[in-house]
């Protein structure tokens, strides 16, 4: 501030928007982060869930589950995240109020963090049971038939076969759609829930500084995404431990 | 002597188990299936009852709207896939045979594309860049400010650019994956590199990369409802103007549902129809 030239001032104005304290929205920004990744986390975790599920319902099912799952991955897949967020978001609250309401409790506000995990968690979970069935298909048939042929039970063996041995082949499409994870929810701005683009729009908004906080902001999760590859790149090594490297093998 | 026994020894097993089309018993009747039945006939229930219970006497009033919005949002959608495309190919061809000097460009390029979200890219654009370009005289005089005050510039710009990085990467892969032999065959041929290009890596790497490339126009597809963010009046926007003048939720939602599962359909299904056109043994 103290000398005249323009560059110094220009960015000491952009460290005090930044900066975390007060005059700065920098601890927004950083709240909004904090949300995004929890969201982020739980819908993949949720989306693993029902891919296991989903998969194994595909692969071993009756016909019945294997066309309901079926259904279930087409139809997620092809519509908008955008439209099935509203539609989950809305339909499903009135939905568990109105069932709360008919049994004779009181409505009940969701949360934002819960409404955005299940959600999302939802939509991962279609492109998780892809992946996961895909994954499961690569195994060599010989070791479950090996596994069976010990009287493993299912259970048993899909602790100690199938998902360790699927992991390599899950984990390149797992990875990507932890990206997603991360990605999506940003869509949550739009019904109004206060993550990482909300805040920003929300910053950039009162001060004017839309480029400098988009900017921000996109740095942020591109800090995200760099990171995730770092350690998706280490889970990595690790699963595909003692099988030739990708490149060898093919 | 032996050719003839050899030949005998092969045809017995030929005759004894004829394989035919249909012998598999899954393929046979799959839509007979006691199953498959019931779970159509509750399928046509639900649309029947989703006609008959829920309020779409709003349909006549909009119906004009809709149209135009389903027709913004086919643009939209070709246009950027076809420039995304467009700007794909040098993207892929740089990091897979390009010189360092372009190769990292191309390659920070897509990282930053695939690592941001689209809504994020979209409103650095339309609030970032449309609040920047205000400041310079010479912009608000130029020719090109009428466009840049409107919103679907930037919805297409951030669309082709997102489109560009996701299929860059795509592209780059497949550019790697054709064979050598078939690049210095055409050398020996006398090509020149451009020839080489356009005649035997493009259509080559294209063929390749056309399973992905339908999935991405189908992500794609899904993108577009983002720009009513920013103003544009697609059919998603359509449906939410709907819900605001009505107070009706879930019909105008499920009737996009609907809108966008079919224009899904339409997209596999033609992208079906070109990869059928091409030859699948390649060398």
């Amino acid at each position: 501030m103290a000398d005249g030239s323009i560059i110094p001032e220009a960015l000491s104005q952009m460290l005090v928007l930044l900066s975390p304290s007060p005059p700065g929205w920098g601890g927004n920004l950083l709240r909004g982060l904090m949300h995004s990744l929890q969201i982020a986390l739980g819908a993949f975790g949720m989306g693993l869930i029902i891919g296991t599920l989903g998969a194994y319902g595909k692969l071993y099912g009756s016909p019945l589950v294997r066309d309901l799952a079926g259904i279930y991955t087409t139809i997620v897949r092809a519509v908008p995240e955008l439209v099935l967020i509203l539609l989950l978001y809305y339909a499903g609250t009135d939905l568990i109020n109105r069932i709360l309401e008919a049994s004779g409790y009181q409505r009940i506000d969701i949360s934002g963090l819960v409404a955005g995990i299940v959600v999302l968690g939802f939509v991962q979970g279609a492109y998780a049971t892809e992946v996961l069935r895909g994954a499961i298909k690569a195994i060599p048939q010989g070791e479950v038939e090996a596994a069976r042929a010990y009287g493993m039970s299912p259970t048993l063996m899909m602790r100690r076969i199938t998902l360790p041995s699927m992991l390599p082949y899950a984990l390149p499409g797992l990875a990507n759609l932890w990206l997603i994870a991360t990605k999506d929810t940003a869509l949550l701005a739009v019904v109004g829930f206060s993550e990482l683009t909300l805040e920003t729009r929300q910053a950039a908004g009162t001060t004017k500084a839309y480029f400098l906080f988009f900017m921000a902001a996109g740095l942020l999760y591109l800090l995200i995404t760099l990171f995730s590859n770092v350690i998706v790149g280490r889970i990595e090594k690790w699963a595909r431990r003692g099988m030739p490297s990708v490149r060898e093998a093919r | 002597m032996s050719n003839l026994i050899a030949d005998t020894e092969i045809e017995v097993p030929l005759e004894t188990f004829p394989i035919h089309k249909d012998a598999d018993p899954d393929r046979k009747n799959e839509w007979t299936q006691p199953h498959r039945i019931i779970l159509m006939l509750i399928g046509v229930a639900l649309v029947a009852s989703a006609i008959f219970f829920l309020r779409w006497d709003w349909l006549p009033n909009y119906s004009g709207l809709i149209l135009q919005g389903l027709w913004r949002t086919i643009w939209i959608l070709c246009i950027t896939v076809f420039l995304g495309f467009l700007l794909a190919v040098p993207l892929g061809l740089a990091q897979a045979a390009g010189p360092a000097i372009l190769a990292v460009p191309a390659r920070w390029f897509c990282t930053i594309i695939r690592g941001t979200p689209l809504l994020l890219q979209l409103w650095l654009l339309y609030y970032g860049l449309g609040s920047l370009f205000p400041q310079y005289p010479w912009i608000r005089g130029s020719e090109l400010w009428p466009y840049l005050r409107q919103a679907w510039p930037y919805a297409v710009l951030a669309l082709t650019l997102s489109y560009a990085g996701y299929e860059g990467e795509v592209m780059r892969g497949a550019f790697a994956g054709v064979p050598k032999g078939q690049l210095e065959s055409a050398r020996a041929f006398g090509m020149r590199r451009f020839t080489i290009l356009r005649r035997i890596w493009l259509p080559q790497a294209i063929h390749r990369a056309l399973p992905t490339l339908a999935g991405e126009a189908v992500l794609q597809l899904k993108s577009t409802p983002l720009v009513a963010t920013i103003t544009v009046v697609d059919l998603y926007s359509v449906a939410s103007r709907v819900r605001q003048d009505t107070f009706i939720t879930y019909e105008p939602l499920l009737l996009l549902a609907a809108g966008y599962l079919i224009i899904t359909g339409i997209i596999v299904f033609l992208f079906r129809r070109v990869e059928k056109l091409i030859p699948s043994r390649l060398g």
